[in-house]
C-alpha cells in the first residue's frame, strides 16, 4: 500500500477543482453539484460548500446511485453484487449546469452509466465532469472536464480514496 | 447525508423468491434496504430504469388479482422487461394443460422470471425444480405470498423506523390468509411481536407451533398494538358457517371508529386489500388518519422492483 496523496493534498486538488469551476462558469447560470456514490457523495458535498462560498449564492448538491445503469448487471464476470441505495436529489435538474463528481476517473463506465441515469431526471443545461483522480485506462471516450490530480498507475491495480466522512482520514492510496 | 454501510460479507444468492418463512432476517433487511433505492424511479420525469431490459416476466396467475398483478406489471415495466400476461380464463389450461407443460411453452419462448399465483400450496417451489426461470410466488394455497409481507413490514419500517419491539394484531380470517403467513414470519424475523385475533373457527389447525400468540377479542388487543393489519373474509374459501352472521362477525371483529378511540395514538392500520367497507373496516377507518392502505400499495411497486432485481440478479451471477 502506497500513499500518493495526504490529506493537506486532496484538500489543495479541491481548492483547486472550486477555483477553475468558478473561474469557468458563466455567474448568471445556475450550477449544482451531484456526487457519484459513495465517495463521490462526500466530494460533491464539500464542492458545493465552497462554490456556495466563492459564488455567494446556494449551489446545491444531490447523491446519484448509478447501479441501475450499470453494464454489468447481467454480466457473469462481475465479483462485486451491486448493491441499489438512494438517488437523493432534492432540486430540479433542468437547466442547470450539472457538475457531476467521482472519486476516481478510471475506465469511463461509472461517468457513463451517471449521465444515463441524469438524463432520466431531467435535461441539465450541461454535464460537467469533476474529479479528483484521473487515472489513464479508458475504455469509453470520456474525459473530465476538472480533474485533479493526473497518475499513470497500472490499470488493475485498486486506487481507493479515503475520506474522513466515511474512512476517518483523507488520503489516496494505491493497494 | 449519513453513509449507510450494509453488511460487506453478504450476499443475495436466491435467484426465487418462494416464501419469507425460508428467508434470514439479513435477506429480509436486504431487500428492504434494496427497495428504498427504487422508490424514487416511481417519482421522476423518466419513471423507467433499465436493469431488466432485454429481459422476459411472464406474469402466470391462475387465479384473480388486480392489484398484485398489476404491481407486478408495472414492477417489471418500470425496469425495462417485456411481460406476458397469462391468465386462467384466456388460455390453453381451460384446454386441460397442466401447469408444468404450461411453464415449459413458455419457457421456451425464452422467458427470464415466473410471477406465479395459484391455489395449491407449493406450486410456486414445484416450478422451481422444473424450470430454469426464476420464479418468484405471488400467492400460493394458504401458504405464503411474500411480496406482501415484505410490503408489510417495508412500510411499518419506513413510518415506524424499526420492527424491533412492536406489537402487531393480524385480525380477521387468519386459517385463509396467506397473507397472514407471510406477515407473521417477516414481523417476528424482524423483531415483532405478532397476535392473531379473530373467531376460533377461522384459526389454523396447530396455531401453537407458529410463533404467533393468539386472541379471540379485538377489543382486549387493541389498546395494546403498534400496528393493526385488518383481513379480508375471503368468503370464496370458506367452508361451512365459520361465524353465525356477518353482522356478528363485523361487530366483534370490525374496526370501527369506536374501536379506534382506545387504540394508541399512533397506531397504523393496515389491510392487504380488497377491502370490504362496513364490514372488517369502517370506511372512516380504512379512509382515517391511522390508515396507511395506499401506502402499502405504493410500497408494493419499490418492493416488488427490489425482488425482481435480485433475483435476476443471482440468476446472473449463476450463469
Amino acid at each position: 500500500m502506497k500513499v500518493i496523496l495526504d490529506s493537506g493534498q486532496v484538500e489543495r486538488i479541491l481548492v483547486g477543482l472550486a477555483n477553475q469551476i468558478v473561474s469557468e462558469t458563466p455567474v448568471e447560470l445556475d450550477i449544482a453539484v451531484i456526487g457519484i456514490r459513495s465517495r463521490g457523495e462526500i466530494l460533491a458535498q464539500r464542492l458545493s460548500s465552497r462554490l456556495s462560498h466563492q459564488l455567494g449564492k446556494d449551489v446545491p448538491y444531490g447523491t446519484l446511485d448509478i447501479t441501475l445503469y450499470r453494464d454489468d448487471l447481467n454480466s457473469p464476470q462481475g465479483t462485486t453484487q451491486p448493491e441499489v441505495r438512494t438517488t437523493e436529489i432534492g432540486f430540479d435538474i433542468d437547466d442547470k449546469i450539472i457538475i457531476l463528481v467521482d472519486d476516481v476517473l478510471y475506465t469511463g463506465r461509472s461517468t457513463r452509466a451517471a449521465m444515463d441515469a441524469l438524463i432520466d431526471l431531467g435535461r441539465p443545461k450541461a454535464i460537467k465532469l469533476a474529479v479528483l483522480v484521473n487515472r489513464i485506462g479508458r475504455e469509453f471516450p470520456i474525459q473530465a472536464d476538472y480533474a485533479g490530480y493526473k497518475t499513470d498507475v497500472t490499470p488493475g491495480k485498486l486506487v481507493q480514496v479515503n475520506l474522513v466522512e466515511s474512512d476517518g482520514k483523507d488520503e489516496v492510496v494505491i493497494e | 447525508m449519513a453513509l449507510r454501510r450494509k453488511s460487506k460479507q453478504f450476499r443475495w444468492h436466491r435467484k426465487h423468491l418462494l416464501g419469507v418463512r425460508e428467508l434470514s432476517a439479513e435477506e429480509i433487511t436486504y431487500i428492504l434496504d434494496t427497495a428504498e433505492g427504487f422508490e424514487q424511479v416511481s417519482t421522476r420525469s423518466v419513471k423507467k430504469a433499465p436493469p431488466l431490459r432485454g429481459k422476459v416476466v411472464v406474469n402466470l396467475f391462475f387465479e384473480d388479482s388486480t392489484r398484485t398483478r398489476n404491481s407486478f406489471v408495472l414492477a417489471a415495466s418500470r425496469l425495462s422487461a417485456d411481460i406476458i400476461e397469462f391468465t386462467k380464463k384466456t388460455s390453453s389450461v381451460s384446454k386441460g394443460e397442466t401447469l408444468l407443460d404450461t411453464a415449459k411453452n413458455l419457457e421456451a419462448m425464452g422467458i427470464d422470471i415466473v410471477v406465479i399465483r395459484h391455489s395449491a400450496g407449493g406450486a410456486p417451489k414445484f416450478l422451481s425444480r422444473s424450470v430454469n426461470a426464476c420464479v418468484v410466488n405471488a400467492g400460493d394455497g394458504f401458504c405464503e405470498h411474500p411480496t406482501q409481507g415484505l410490503l408489510d413490514v417495508y412500510t411499518i419500517r419506513k413510518i415506524k423506523g424499526t420492527l424491533e419491539g412492536l406489537k402487531i394484531a393480524i385480525v380477521g380470517d387468519i386459517a385463509h390468509s396467506r397473507v397472514a403467513r407471510s406477515d407473521m414470519w417477516a414481523m417476528t424475523k424482524l423483531g415483532a411481536e405478532v397476535i392473531f385475533v379473530g373467531p376460533p373457527t377461522l384459526m389454523p389447525a396447530q396455531i401453537s407451533r407458529l410463533p404467533v400468540s393468539v386472541s379471540y377479542s379485538l377489543d382486549e388487543v387493541i389498546e395494546k398494538v403498534d400496528v393493526i393489519n385488518m383481513l379480508r373474509i375471503q368468503f370464496e374459501r370458506l367452508g361451512g358457517n365459520p361465524f353465525p352472521s356477518i353482522r356478528e362477525y363485523s361487530h366483534y371483529f370490525g374496526l370501527t371508529i369506536e374501536r379506534m378511540k382506545r387504540a394508541k395514538p399512533d397506531i397504523l392500520v393496515m389491510h392487504p386489500g380488497p377491502i370490504n367497507r362496513g364490514l372488517e373496516i369502517e370506511s372512516e377507518v380504512a379512509d382515517g388518519e391511522h390508515s396507511v392502505i395506499l401506502e402499502q400499495v405504493k410500497n408494493g411497486l419499490a418492493v416488488r422492483m427490489a425482488v425482481l432485481f435480485l433475483v435476476n440478479q443471482a440468476a446472473a451471477q449463476k450463469r
